[in-house]
């Protein structure tokens, strides 16, 4: 298994699973409501499509779900990618 | 409060199914669609079980977490805590979950339980789910959840009848309340996959057509050509399909405001009658057909799912005039109205974005514009077709609303500059899956906007306009005067002083005075320009052509500028007021934009001028 790398790092469809959500301040609230979202350790994650300016935002795919994130916030979450 | 009243909230996730389900359950008309943060204030209702008890039901907003990141969530969690002013916590809740979602939705019903409160779980949404091949084992998910657990479909008549059934019968116990901290939460996630393995299995995490049409609609080349297309076609179609039909009622209008005067005595109420209700209302009625063709394309839009969508692909874009995709949703509505679109407002998270977009919300061009500009353009703009199937007058049509559009640009990146808190602004935003809209439910909402419009027109509108009448009507010439009787009225030296502040900018007294009652609908505008040019003896012909006859291109297009950047009705000062708590607020968002109107209207007329 290679090292985590963070969720804004990730190609575009590439498999992967959510390591953890890592604070990007003291009590910072958007990484408490990543967490509340499911991004928590052992979550199957992928980047589904990517916005056409600077490819920011991300569509990221947790579970059943699609989530719009900047890249500032998928930042904060680091992933682990299966080996191939 | 009477004993046998069951006080009932509705809660869950944003876009879960809660209003459909409410409105199924009281037979209410509240507003669904299908992007999160609908429903951004508390509702109520009522209706009676079979059992003859009544039940209150209460519609909240949806939320993710009680970790209210908004002021709508902030809402529900006061309600459900019994710390919303001037109310109980609720009897019973109905935790609201999609079927097709579980592993989001069943997190927060986990949350809800630990409140300590008796609980009944609806799985809305089992149409979906069952066409998708989601089986889930209800009698095993109610065992291990401990709380009675329903299948709902909440937009199928009837969808409803398990859960009345449960909430009509004995009550559930409630589970014992459990402290909220860190640590628990991440066992929240814990117990969901636990209990997701036990009780459903997915043969596909998503549709398989959300995925096809989400490769095309967030391509970053195809998806903004699709955006782009989805726009222009609204405002072709309002003017190809609009306009024949307000002709239609605008001339029938006339038509029938001419036989009906011929019957009357000559005298004040013939030119009240004539004039007033069916030169000045009608006038305005003629563009009930353009309005309802604007909600046609906003309510399918709103159920099919696509506006998360442009959010998204425009999320860049906004924040680089210092908003956020968030607000593409509160600003469209505002094309509508602004009201409901700052209301909407209360979904975005960063205080600082939610006044950014409360500011710029009424730039956009709301419908009361549209009588507006649909009688200046058909004044003045030929009927030409470029590239032989654009008709000219809707690509105008399309600019102005561009010029709203690009003005609150301006205005979002100058605010963006002065603010001097530059910290971070999250995005966090959840794309729906797609679906189609039902018909019945386009077609209710397209009567009840019509409903709302005809309101006005009977009420304020007609008020107004009859004010109009009079003071364009009295007082009377006196004996031996030259000029037209109009000139010596009260309207007529209301607007001729008015003219000092307006001339500048091409208005000629008759428009200048039509601006008041536009003040407070801006549909009034038109039909104070009927009133007046009528009494004036001028509009033969009708207001169309009277105008084009009386105004040159520069002030029409001053004029058109005008409502594109004017000051926001009284109504939605009013709103902005409630809204941000603020008189300051109001102030400046009044403030700027009759600057703006202004200096563009200035502009815009003195260029003309020197061109034409
Ligand atoms: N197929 C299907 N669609 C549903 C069902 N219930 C609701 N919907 C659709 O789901 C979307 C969201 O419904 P709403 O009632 O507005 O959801 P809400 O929970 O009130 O959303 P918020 O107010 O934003 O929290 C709409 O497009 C509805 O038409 C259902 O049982 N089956
Ligand atoms: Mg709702």
């Amino acid at each position: 298994m290679k090292p985590p790398v963070r969720l804004s790092e990730l190609p575009k469809g590439a498999p992967a699973v959510v390591d953890r959500v890592h604070d990007a301040h003291a009590a910072d609230p958007i990484a408490q409501r990543l967490r509340d979202l499911g991004f928590v350790d052992g979550e199957p994650v992928r980047v589904v499509a990517v916005g056409p300016l600077g490819a920011d935002p991300l569509l990221i795919q947790i579970g059943s779900t699609r989530f719009a994130l900047r890249r500032s916030e998928a930042q904060r979450v680091t992933v682990r990618q299966e080996a191939a | 409060m009477s004993a046998s009243t069951l006080r009932i909230a509705l809660v869950g996730n944003p876009n879960c199914g809660k209003t459909a389900l409410f409105n199924q359950l009281t037979g209410g008309r509240q507003k669904v669609a299908n992007y999160a943060g609908v429903t951004v204030e508390r509702k109520e209702g009522r209706f009676t079980a079979p059992s003859g008890r009544v039940l209150q039901i209460l519609d909240l907003p949806g939320t993710y977490s009680f970790d209210a990141a908004s002021p709508d969530e902030q809402i529900t969690r006061d309600v459900l805590e019994g710390n919303y002013p001037g109310e109980a916590a609720p009897d019973l809740i109905i935790c609201v979950a999609d079927a097709t979602n579980l592993r989001l939705h069943l997190r927060f019903v986990l949350e809800v339980k630990r409140l300590g409160r008796p609980v009944v779980l609806a799985l809305n949404m089992m149409d979906t789910a069952r066409r998708r091949g989601i089986v889930i084992d209800v009698p095993e998910l109610q065992r291990r959840l401990g709380v009675p657990v329903v299948e709902t479909v909440a937009v199928k008549r009837g969808g409803a009848q398990a859960l009345i059934e449960r909430v009509d019968g004995e009550m559930p116990t409630a589970a014992p309340v459990q402290p909220d901290d860190a640590d628990s939460r991440t066992d929240l996630h814990a117990q969901v996959r636990e209990l997701l393995t036990a009780t459903v299995t997915m043969p596909r995490a998503t549709a398989e057509i959300d995925d096809a049409l989400d490769r095309w609609a967030l391509h970053p080349v195809f998806g903004l050509a699709i955006l782009a297309a989805v726009m222009f076609l609204v405002f072709q179609a309002v003017y190809a399909a609009g306009k024949p039909m307000s002709d239609l009622i605008g001339g029938g209008f006339g038509w029938l405001g001419e036989h009906v005067a011929a019957l009357m005595p000559a005298g004040p109420l013939q030119s009240l009658v004539a004039n007033g209700l069916f030169g000045g209302l009608g006038t305005v009625l003629g563009f009930l057909p353009e309005i309802l063709v604007l909600f046609l394309f906003i309510l399918t839009l709103e159920e099919s799912g696509y506006l998360p969508r442009a959010a998204f692909l425009l999320d860049r874009l906004m924040l680089s005039v210092g908003l956020t995709g968030r607000s593409f949703i509160p600003l469209l509505s505002s094309f509508a109205c602004a009201i409901p679109g700052i209301m909407g407002t209360r979904s975005i998270q960063d205080p600082r974005d939610r006044l950014a977009t409360i500011l710029i919300a009424p730039l956009m061009t709301c419908s009361a514009r549209l009588p507006v500009y649909a009688l200046l353009i058909g004044a003045f703009i030929p009927i030409r077709y470029v590239f032989g199937v654009f008709n000219l007058q809707g690509i105008v049509l399309f600019s102005l609303y561009l010029v709203g559009i690009l003005g609150a640009m301006a205005v979002g990146w100058v605010m963006k500059r002065v603010r001097r808190d530059k910290s971070e602004h999250a995005l966090l935003m959840e794309l729906p899956s797609y679906r189609m809209p039902k018909l019945r439910d386009v077609a209710i909402g397209l009567y009840e906007r019509g409903a709302i419009f005809l309101k006005r027109l009977t009420g304020v509108i007609l008020g107004l306009t009859v004010l109009m009448w009079f003071i364009s009507t009295f007082p009377s010439p006196p004996a031996g005067a030259t000029g037209p009787a109009i000139n010596y009225s009260f309207a007529g030296y209301i607007g001729r002083g008015l003219q000092y502040i307006f001339a500048p900018i091409g208005f000629n007294w008759q428009i200048s005075l039509a601006l008041i009652p536009a003040f407070a609908a801006r549909e009034t505008a038109v039909a104070a320009l009927a009133t007046v040019y009528l009494v004036g003896g001028e509009a033969a012909g009708g207001l169309g052509h009277a105008l084009a006859g009386q105004i040159s291109l520069a002030s029409a297009l001053s004029l058109l500028v005008w409502f594109a950047y004017a000051p926001q009705c009284m109504s939605t000062l009013a709103v902005i007021r409630r809204e941000t708590n603020s008189w300051r607020n109001v102030a400046i968002s009044f403030g700027y934009m009759f600057g703006m109107a202004y200096a563009a209207s200035f502009i815009v007329y003195q260029v003309t001028r020197m061109l034409t």
